[in-house]
């Protein structure tokens, strides 16, 4: 996996100090401009020699894109602003503890340090065959390496599939959705909002993109409403370690009660397809109910409905299924 | 007097062995630089307009160093290759085991994923740094290290023991478990981390004992 090679290979880089420079520079070099941000995920690209852009934006002058903000109705986060940042801010964890809770389990401290939170949910999938260099759908070619009958797919996923089947490996991805965030992206043409739900998309709608980012796109903020603030949450990661590991399954929800009935619920779940999941239909299933064991035994049952897994990854159904029991009885 | 005092400094600064191996370390930096622009692009290319200066200034262990850098060089590659801080050790240049643990304006982050034109106008600190540099003392880490014995091999100490150090300013008074969390970025092969927590958690106590 992890090989030793002795450079990154040549590009120019740049380090634009104002958003305007930057989504010029995106703007100028297209598909051959690189954005970086923490550079986790894209350092092991270069080193592999699987991504090779001529052009790399290194966004860590931008002050602009960093730091948390009161804005009106709730809070902004600059896409820059480092998991640490966001892990120990007091507005977040004492509103949108979810947030903070979810930023905590990224990783390692020193990923989280450099990491970003624009760059965590804008991170690329981590199926080891498309990390590899293997010519699949994801990089352009005509086959699925991880679906084959003899493929090692124990992380992939169990629904959402589309000729692809790995999955999302964001952390913050579902607790952005429990809490409704607003996801900026800025280009040359203007911004444009879009809900966390819709930022990420599944290989159906564009199998080479896990986001809506197109080139000369640039995720600059992520606004956090105050509709879910203070209400009860519940985040849960399982992974094979304790540290540096991606989720297998991951949970995100948020409840708002009246008295002991759940009034509105937001749940999400990632590592179970190519994109973290909404589970509209189960958000629905809980509203009006207390949350009582038939309650969450149902809901788990029917966040499973069409699960499909592939040859090694069957746990994953009834680990989704549990986590999303556990989140429903975490509102008792 | 004075005269002859400054040349016996002279003298043990510059000792013949410092000599030889200064010699050497150039020897190794002319044939690194070498394999480094080995099939790039930039092999000889003054002329190439690059959109970052290449000699860059790079405050590090307090002390600034000019260095030429290339626009796509690891922080861990300049500290090794180019100034000879060679106690910032790779293991698997991927951020997946923290060998490579150093202090970027006192915050613990990878060197191996990070290029040194992003850390220009920053204070890094690596392992070489953590001894007072006019009395040579130790740090209170390096010294709990000492007494407490913690690596095996110690090929991930300087790693751990920069970890350490930024956990001592964050938290001087960790429980165990705090200790573990802090410290859960770097691997040791030796699966020496009981020892290894004990050595933080005595850096901790001889940190607020100071």
């Amino acid at each position: 996996m992890a090989k030793i090679r002795d450079m990154i290979p040549a590009f120019e880089l740049f380090q634009p100090t104002t958003v305007e420079d930057a989504l010029d520079l995106l703007d100028e070099h297209r598909e051959q401009a690189w954005v970086l941000a923490g550079g986790l995920d894209s350092f092991d690209w270069f080193k592999d020699r699987v991504k090779r852009p001529s052009a790399v934006v290194d966004l860590g002058g931008i002050p602009e894109l960093t730091g948390i903000r009161d804005v009106e109705n709730g809070l902004e986060i600059g896409a820059m602003t480092s998991l640490t940042a966001i892990e120990r801010d007091d507005r977040i964890r004492s509103g949108y503890g979810i947030v903070a809770d979810a930023a905590r389990h990224v990783a390692t401290p020193q990923i989280r340090n450099q990491g970003t939170l624009g760059g965590n949910v804008a991170q690329d999938t981590r199926c080891w065959y498309y990390r590899s260099g293997w010519p699949c759908y994801r990089a352009g070619g005509n086959t699925c390496y991880a679906a084959a009958p003899q493929a090692m797919n124990r992380e992939h996923c169990i629904m959402g599939r589309s000729r692809c089947v790995a999955v999302n490996p964001s952390d913050t991805a579902p607790a952005l959705i429990a809490v409704d965030a607003k996801m900026i992206v800025e280009s040359n043409d203007g911004p444009s909002v879009y809900d966390a739900e819709d930022f990420f998309i599944g290989p159906a709608i564009d199998i080479t993109r896990m986001t809506v980012m197109k080139p000369r796109d640039l995720l600059t903020r992520i606004q956090i409403p105050e509709t879910w603030a203070n209400a009860d949450f519940y985040y849960e990661k399982i992974r094979d370690r304790g540290s540096w590991d991606f989720q297998l399954v991951s949970v995100a929800a948020a409840f708002r009660k009246s008295g002991d009935t759940i009034e509105e619920a937001r749940i999400a779940v990632n590592g179970v397809a190519p994109f973290p999941v909404r589970l509209d239909a189960v958000e629905r299933l809980v509203q009006g109910t207390s949350g009582d064991e038939s309650t969450a035994n149902a809901a788990g049952e029917l966040a499973i409905q069409g699960a499909r897994p592939l040859r090694h990854n069957e746990y994953k159904v009834p680990l989704m299924r549990n986590l999303v029991r556990r989140a429903v009885r975490s509102v008792v | 007097m004075d005269q002859v005092e400054s040349e016996s400094v002279l003298e043990q600064k510059y000792s013949r062995r410092t000599f030889i191996k200064g010699v050497i370390a150039t020897g190794a930096t002319a044939s690194s630089a070498g394999y480094l622009f080995r099939g790039s692009p930039l092999l000889g290319a003054a002329t190439v307009q690059t959109a970052t200066e290449r000699l860059i200034t790079l405050n590090v262990n307090g002390q600034d160093r000019r260095v030429d850098v290339l626009p796509h060089e690891t922080l861990a590659m300049t500290l090794r290759y180019k100034l000879g801080l060679t106690g910032t050790k790779l293991g698997c240049d991927r951020a997946e085991c923290g060998a490579c643990t150093v202090l970027i304006d006192g915050v613990s982050q990878y060197g191996c994923s990070m290029l040194t034109h992003q850390v220009r106008g920053r204070a890094v600190k690596t392992i070489e740094g953590l001894e007072d540099a006019d009395t040579g003392e130790l740090s209170v880490v390096q010294q709990a290290v000492m007494e407490e014995g913690g690596f095996q091999c110690a090929f991930c100490a300087p790693g751990f023991i920069m970890a350490m150090t930024e956990m001592i300013e964050v938290n001087p008074n960790p429980t165990r478990e705090e200790a573990r969390h802090a410290l859960s970025g770097n691997l040791c092969r030796c699966a020496d981390y009981d020892k290894i927590l004990t050595c933080a958690m005595r850096a901790a106590e001889l940190a607020r004992s100071v």
